[in-house]
């Protein structure tokens, strides 16, 4: 367990260095590796197969995210953030256009932060059924778990793309609204799929929470202090299972939140096991928001109709626009200096964040639990290099 | 009717009749020689079959677990895959690591197939069809049994690579400290038998009493030493929950990682041939071997019921795979040392207080409270030890 409060600082690793370390290993893990979600290495110095230190090394997926976007208009961003956390791009759209809402001082309309609210959490839902797969594919158990989850994520990319054309990479956020309203049917359909959710979640419970080998595997592995995690700026579920009560809807009332009736689930150990049931346990709840916003969606405007898109010229300022994305406090930091790019285009990306407190999570454990450590913070590697 | 049964009888020994049919063309001084080579060949292809079968039928059984489909390209429901795996293996490029031991890295995998179709010399597959009825038959495939170890710890040292000697590490573990509960497990058999040789082991058990045969599995001890046997065969054969030696979303591979092409073949050959033959040596052992189930089926031929037997298996094989989450090395150690190794060795004893008690209800009882009681006191223990718990989650408003 660790007890410091703040992040070990990287250092380079030198294994062999001085009497009595010989007989570590040094393993690069990745960046071509099964579990590491994507382009991620790590540098693990091994004692047998005890973790001794580990360095995250990241960078392979940088794509210049940020300086390309002070060169394009504000709008002409708004695709790219779809490919930061490419599993959720929703919710990148959402707090993207937050951020130039608060910039420009736009209003939403309320249909549209309806939809706003119901395509998010939908994304929400998605994510953490497959974040829950991903994890149990890290622990070995041959994709069963994680082809559950794709059954699921199936239904509501299809509603995703009928509402927005792609399922992935969904572009539907605009300044002061969506992109397009629903398509006729829609709103049955996408009840229809969150009537249908908790029985998946229901099934999902009964495989998993009990699961001895999973208990085994994931109870006082990967600890993170509620300390630890504070200083380090955790955010998202990885912090709740921590047992920090910080959930940005609830905080900020971003939106409409304040108008539904949900609840934040807190762990009280800090270990993957926490991570996994906080996320299993926020998946119901995202189901209730579902729920009432579908119920009191009203009609309207899907968009400010004093926005006009073309020479868009927010006042000079700045402005820093944050949501609770599936993965942590996802903000956008704007500086505008009146011209129709931003000056500064600064992304805080969950996953990056949550990833720095992953050697102290680690050292002392041994390589298998490094695997499930790593699956349970919950990093795309889009968003961790942008 | 006798003429039915004589039509039965000339079914089940029709492979070993043609066998005598062919060699009678031979003079007698080469009879031996060719009778021994003939049944090599028989099993080789027998067992490859078996092996590119249950290839297709794993990943037909995964995908049907997963809300898949699993292969269903190439020829009809995707049984051509295996063919089309073997012809991909064999033109790949053969790639041998530049720092690798050469001819240790080439040896290895021809030793693990070599070791692991050595097993199948002392298996009954059917009635008066086993290569070598030797007189030590279990001892004789327990050794050969762990020159699969001497393999698998040759390929993951062979290779140079990090990863490889981390698999060929945990691979050595593991195989050995459950090589343990495996003889540990089949030494009830031995006793009650009195005999090493698997012949008169299956013949001891293809009696019966009214339909019932008399089966080892049916007796408390036979059960328990069934189910310890198959947990540690499972560990044994690297499959999951206990296939670390792999670890893919671990070390990549394990101690096969840089193996590629028809090499990597063999090891999944060897592997699944291993696989084979320990629940070909659980079926010997506990199931009855090639009897029947219930004295009216006798008529079904021997080998049918092996196969039957080893295909019902290797299923729940496959069902486990596609449910259970992989262990970590240390519980796996612990399984091994601290739940398995005392159970068979209680086991041993209840065996014994079962040969020395008069047959009845209370010998049953007295048996089956030596086998079920401690079984559940010490996975209590462990279990409490470890202080796991389904936890409760309090919310904020």
């Amino acid at each position: 367990m660790s007890t410091a409060t703040h992040p070990t600082a990287h250092f380079d690793l030198q294994p062999t260095d001085g009497p009595g370390k010989e007989q570590l290993l040094e393993l690069s893990m990745g960046p071509q590796h099964p579990s590491t979600h994507g382009v991620f290495r790590m540098k693990v110095v091994l004692d047998g197969e005890r973790v001794v230190r580990l360095k995250p090394v990241f960078g392979y997926l940088h794509r210049n995210h940020e300086k390309i976007a002070e060169s394009e208009t504000y709008l002409g961003s708004m695709p790219y953030t779809d490919r930061l956390d490419y599993m959720c791009s929703i919710t990148n759209n959402w707090a993207y256009a937050l951020a130039v809402e608060k910039l420009a001082g736009i209003q939403v309309p309320e249909r549209a932060e309806y939809l706003r609210v119901i395509t998010g959490e939908l994304t929400r839902l998605q994510n953490h059924a497959c974040l829950i797969g991903f994890l149990m594919q890290d622990m070995g158990s041959s994709g069963t778990p994680l082809m559950y989850a794709f059954r699921e994520r199936e239904k509501i990319l299809d509603l995703f793309e009928s509402l927005t054309g792609a399922r992935m990479m969904c572009n539907y956020m605009r300044f002061g609204g969506c992109r397009v309203d629903l398509p006729a049917g829609w709103l049955d359909q996408a009840k229809k799929v969150v009537a249908d959710f908790p029985r998946f979640l229901d099934e999902y419970e009964q495989l998993l929470v009990s699961n001895e080998i999973l208990m085994d595997r994931t109870q006082d592995v990967g600890v993170l202090s509620r300390e630890l995690a504070v200083s380090a700026g955790i955010s998202g579920p990885m912090a709740r299972a921590s047992g920090v009560d910080y959930d940005i809807r609830k905080v900020d009332r971003y939106s409409i939140y304040d108008r539904f009736t949900f609840r934040v689930p807190l762990g009280s150990h800090g270990d993957v096991y926490d991570r996994f049931m906080v996320r299993l346990l926020e998946m119901r709840e995202s189901v209730s928001i579902l729920e009432q916003a579908m119920r009191d969606i009203p009609s309207g405007p899907i968009v400010d109709p004093k926005m006009k898109i073309r020479g868009f010229r927010p006042k000079p300022g700045e402005a820093y626009g944050r949501i609770e994305a599936p993965k942590g406090e996802l903000g956008f930091y704007l500086v505008s200096d009146g011209s129709p790019n931003p000056y500064r285009y600064r992304v805080r990306p969950p996953s990056l964040i949550n990833l720095t407190v992953l050697e102290d999570l680690c050292v002392g454990r041994n390589v298998a639990d490094i695997v499930a450590i790593l699956g349970s913070i919950d990093i795309v590697l889009g968003e961790v290099d942008r | 009717m006798t003429h039915l049964a004589q039509l039965a009888q000339e079914l089940d020994q029709i492979f070993v009749l043609a066998a005598h049919w062919l060699l009678s063309y031979l003079p007698a001084a080469l009879q031996p020689l060719c009778s021994a080579i003939l049944s090599v060949a028989a099993i080789i292809i027998v067992f490859a079959t078996l092996f590119a079968l249950t290839t297709w039928l794993e990943r037909k059984g995964l995908g049907r677990m997963q809300n898949r489909y699993g292969p269903n390209r190439v020829g009809p429901f995707g049984m051509l895959q295996p063919i089309a795996d073997g012809v991909k293996s064999l033109t790949k490029e053969d790639i041998v690591p530049i720092t690798a031991d050469h001819a240790v890295h080439f040896l290895a995998p021809v030793l693990l197939v070599t070791a692991s179709f050595m097993d199948y010399a002392v298996l009954p597959i059917g009635r008066n069809m086993v290569l070598v009825n030797l007189n030590a038959g279990v001892l004789f495939f327990f050794a050969i049994g762990s020159m699969m170890e001497l393999a698998v710890f040759m390929a993951g040292w062979s290779s140079r690579s990090k990863y490889t000697l981390l698999g060929a590490m945990r691979a050595i573990a593991q195989m050995i400290s459950y090589e343990v509960p495996l003889v540990l497990a089949s030494i009830v058999v031995i006793m009650q038998a009195g005999s090493l040789s698997t012949v008169s082991i299956v013949n001891m058990q293809a009696t019966y009493s009214g339909i019932w045969p008399h089966w080892f599995v049916f007796t408390p001890w036979g059960f328990a030493g069934f189910v310890l046997f198959m947990v540690a065969a499972t560990a044994e054969s690297n499959r999951s929950p206990f296939d670390l030696p792999e670890g893919e979303s671990e070390i990549i591979a394990g101690y096969y990682t840089e193996y590629s092409g028809f090499k990597f073949a063999l090891f999944f050959l060897g592997e699944y041939i291993g696989m084979f033959a320990t629940s070909g040596m659980a079926i010997t052992l506990f199931l009855g071997g090639w009897s029947a189930p219930f004295s009216f089926l006798t008529w079904v031929p021997s080998y049918v019921w092996f196969f039957a037997k080893l295909l019902a298996i290797i299923s729940v094989f496959i069902w486990i795979r596609g449910t259970l989450p992989r262990l970590r090395m240390d519980q796996l150690m612990n399984l091994a040392w601290e739940f398995m190794l005392p159970m068979t060795l209680l086991n041993l004893l209840t065996a014994g207080i079962w040969h020395f008690m008069p047959a009845g209800s209370s010998r049953w009882l007295v048996c089956s409270t030596m086998v079920v009681v401690p079984c559940i006191l010490l996975s209590r223990g462990l279990k409490h030890r470890k202080k796991f718990q389904v936890r409760t989650y309090h919310y904020s408003e």
